[in-house]
């Protein structure tokens, strides 16, 4: 499988004036050509700005890419200048956000709004370009696409809304798309509508996804591989199936304890007690020390060392170390 | 279970919004909740959930139909009794940023409805309550003399709870109450409502769009759909025995955290967009989106109609 996007060491700081939140802190995953990684995590675990920083949008200031390498097809877009990202944003690379309102100009057509990101950067007449804002309309399933493309976004529902965000970041065919909790502003019948695109569009442009969400539901739903975050740190990766059936990290086990599910009677659920560290001051060692069921003491003092539990499942957990192993024999013998 | 506390009778809120146009939030909605129940209301954004539950309160004056709270018709009292009503009814809020005073301390918002309905004497009686309150709802004694703003959205939403029982109400209505926490505390807020709700024998309305959670928390579930309620019956009922072609949809639109599960399940997924409640469909209100719809569906509003034993129904393929 060809690795398409792979991400090594990244570090991202805000300094505030309650002092430097350090949002991600040493971020490793890589992508692969054609498949949909989801990176899920609760709030502020730093999953946007991971994403921001590939992009190269963080806000600076506040923000500040401290270290790291994002190697995109090879070359590392972290040391790219603003103007060779222009060149890459919306046409190699393209985002959607959670909000699609944000992301469209209310005093413009959809037409226009769609034509103008590839006029911008490719050399296409009035006419070409037209032509592909309609395929585009068609692709993301807006019915009568000629009409609607003389309509303001108010005009369109919030899944409709969405759809056009969706063609609008299509139309310059990028290889890599990322999509920052497309559906979480949707309802789920609309969101169960939006999902069967995504589905489609991979399966006709061949385009790579990585998707950003909470919701373990849609990840089990379009998912090929998942990366668990947590305080700014990757603390799983594997295969859907490594994930849902094979979990190692307690917080990915406990995360996917505490989710309610439609199809199982469950008397209670089960939570993750406390709540997730703050990342102005985050632990020394591995952050989900305080809520982690089984912390043992060199827990909260160093970092665990990421171990390969197979060729596609990675933990950071003292737990996968055969020291830890050991010690956990012999308390339990005792 | 014990009888019927809360009787709502074909209820209808309408909002004017301007000379021509009236929006549709409520429409013509029957159901009744016992002692003792946690009954669940879901539907998507828009469908006339929290307008129910501020009809209900009495925050919002009714179209037509009625409220009974206790056989008493709660937009029929007269000021002093509404008062006394609001002591037994209590509602906890979507968002537990903004609904908590930012410059008053924890004491402060979860003492002020004991003050306003002068249930103690001494100041120090009220800060032993508050004590009490803040660790039946898992905070520390600690914690009151401290500012929203020190708390996690978790945090907040328990200290919203224990500002809710403070009064010892009888009914709470819960507004989305876990909607803007995290996964893996939204299962903490919801293991301690039902745990008070068990200790206290308290009477819920659960409000909520994530029907797996509501399915959690529910003894029985009711269905909204643009203003109506299309179906109602037994929390698993519903989820194993759904009748109503929305019902059936919305059910399958929900995915489920189960790679497997996922990949084997039947999904119906629904055509076009959600109708405005300013010119709801005639007939069926879900005509324009239903895969089942019939000629029938929109000359006439189906009833809503009890199909087997405490199932109810109103849709013309039962009928
Ligand atoms: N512009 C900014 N200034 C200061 N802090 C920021 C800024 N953007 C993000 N952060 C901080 O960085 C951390 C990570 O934020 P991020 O938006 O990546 O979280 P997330 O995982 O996307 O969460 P959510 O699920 O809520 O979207 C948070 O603590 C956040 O407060
Ligand atoms: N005060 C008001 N004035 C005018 N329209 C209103 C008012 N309150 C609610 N509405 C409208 O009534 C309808 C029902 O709104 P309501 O807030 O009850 O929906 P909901 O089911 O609670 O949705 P959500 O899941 O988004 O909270 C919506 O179309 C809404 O815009
Ligand atoms: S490293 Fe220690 S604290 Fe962290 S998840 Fe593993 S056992 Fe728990
Ligand atoms: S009444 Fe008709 S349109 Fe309405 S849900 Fe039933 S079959 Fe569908
Ligand atoms: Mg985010
Ligand atoms: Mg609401």
């Amino acid at each position: 499988m060809e690795t398409l996007l792979e991400v090594r060491d990244l570090h991202v700081t805000f300094s505030t004036y309650g002092g430097t939140v350090k949002a991600v802190r040493g971020v490793y995953f890589h992508l692969n050509k054609g498949e949909t990684l989801a990176i899920v995590g609760e709030s502020g675990c730093g999953k946007s700005v991971t994403s921001q920083a590939i992009m190269r949008l963080i806000p600076e200031p506040p923000g500040k890419i401290t270290k790291g390498e994002v190697i995109f097809k090879g070359k590392d877009l972290a040391s790219y200048t603003e103007k060779q990202m222009r060149a890459i944003r919306g046409v190699d690379i393209s985002m959607i956000f959670q909000d699609p309102m944000t992301a469209l100009n209310p005093t413009l057509t959809i037409g226009t709004q769609l034509m103008e990101g590839l006029r911008e950067h490719q050399a296409v007449s009035g006419e070409e370009a037209k032509i592909k804002a309609l395929e585009m309309m068609h692709l993301v399933g807006i019915p009568n696409p000629k009409e609607r493309l003389k309509q303001y976004p108010h005009h369109f529902s919030g899944g409709m809304r969405q759809r056009i965000v969706i063609a609008m970041a299509l139309i310059c065919e990028p290889e890599l798309l990322i999509a920052d909790e497309p559906t979480t502003a949707l309802d789920v019948t609309i969101q169960a509508q939006i999902l069967e695109l995504f589905g489609h569009i991979q399966a006709t442009t061949g385009v790579s996804i990585i998707l950003i969400t909470h919701d373990l539901g849609v990840v089990a739903k379009i998912a090929d591989r998942i990366a668990v975050m947590y305080a700014g740190k990757i603390i799983e990766t594997g295969t859907k199936h490594d994930i849902f059936y094979d979990a190692q990290h307690p917080y990915t086990k406990g995360l996917l304890n505490s989710v309610p599910r439609l199809d199982l009677k469950e008397e209670r659920l089960t939570p993750i007690d406390g709540t997730p560290p703050d990342l102005f001051s985050p632990p020394r060692g591995c952050p989900f020390t305080p809520r982690c069921p089984l912390a043992m003491e060199v827990c909260g003092k160093v970092y665990p060392v990421t171990t390969e539990r197979s060729r596609s499942h990675h933990v950071d957990c003292w737990l996968q170390d055969e020291r830890a192993q050991q010690l956990l024999a012999r308390t339990a013998n005792q | 279970m014990g009888k019927v506390i809360l009787e709502v009778n074909r209820l209808q809120k309408f909002f004017e919004i301007s000379r021509n146009q009236t929006l549709q939030a409520v429409n013509d909605v029957s159901f009744q909740i016992s002692q003792g129940e946690t009954f669940g209301l879901v539907g998507e954004s828009g469908c006339g959930k929290s307008t129910i539950g501020r009809t209900i309160l009495g925050l919002y004056d009714k179209t037509a139909g009625e409220v009974l709270y206790d056989g008493k018709d709660i937009h029929a009292l007269k000021e002093n009794e509404k008062f006394q009503l609001h002591r037994k009814m209590q509602m906890i809020f979507q968002d537990p940023y903004a609904s908590l005073n930012p410059r008053s301390t924890v004491q402060e918002i979860i003492s002020e409805p004991m003050e306003v309905h002068h249930i103690y004497r001494h100041k120090h009686e009220i800060k032993e309550r508050v004590y009490h309150l803040l660790e039946e709802v898992g905070l520390q004694r600690e914690h009151a003399n401290r500012y929203p703003h020190e708390f996690s959205g978790g945090q907040r939403q328990r200290i919203g709870i224990a500002r809710a029982l403070a009064l010892e109400p009888d009914f709470i209505i819960a507004d989305e109450p876990i909607s803007a926490l995290d996964v893996s505390v939204q299962a903490q807020i919801v293991n301690l409502l039902k745990e008070i709700q068990r200790e206290k024998g308290l009477t819920f309305l659960f409000i909520a769009h994530d029907l797996s959670m509501v399915k959690q928390i529910s003894d029985r579930i009711g269905v909204m759909y643009l203003g109506n309620l299309v179906e109602l019956t037994q929390a698993e009922a519903l989820y194993e025995r759904p009748l109503h072609p929305y019902t059936k949809a919305l059910l399958s639109a929900i995915p489920i955290p189960d790679p497997v599960v996922e990949e084997k399940r039947e999904r119906i997924i629904l055509q076009g967009e959600l109708p405005s409640p300013i010119s709801p469909p005639s007939g069926c209100v879900f005509r324009t989106r239903c895969p089942r719809a019939m000629n029938i569906c929109e000359q006439q509003k189906p009833p809503f109609q009890e199909i087997e034993p405490g199932h109810y129904v109103a849709c013309h393929l039962y009928h």
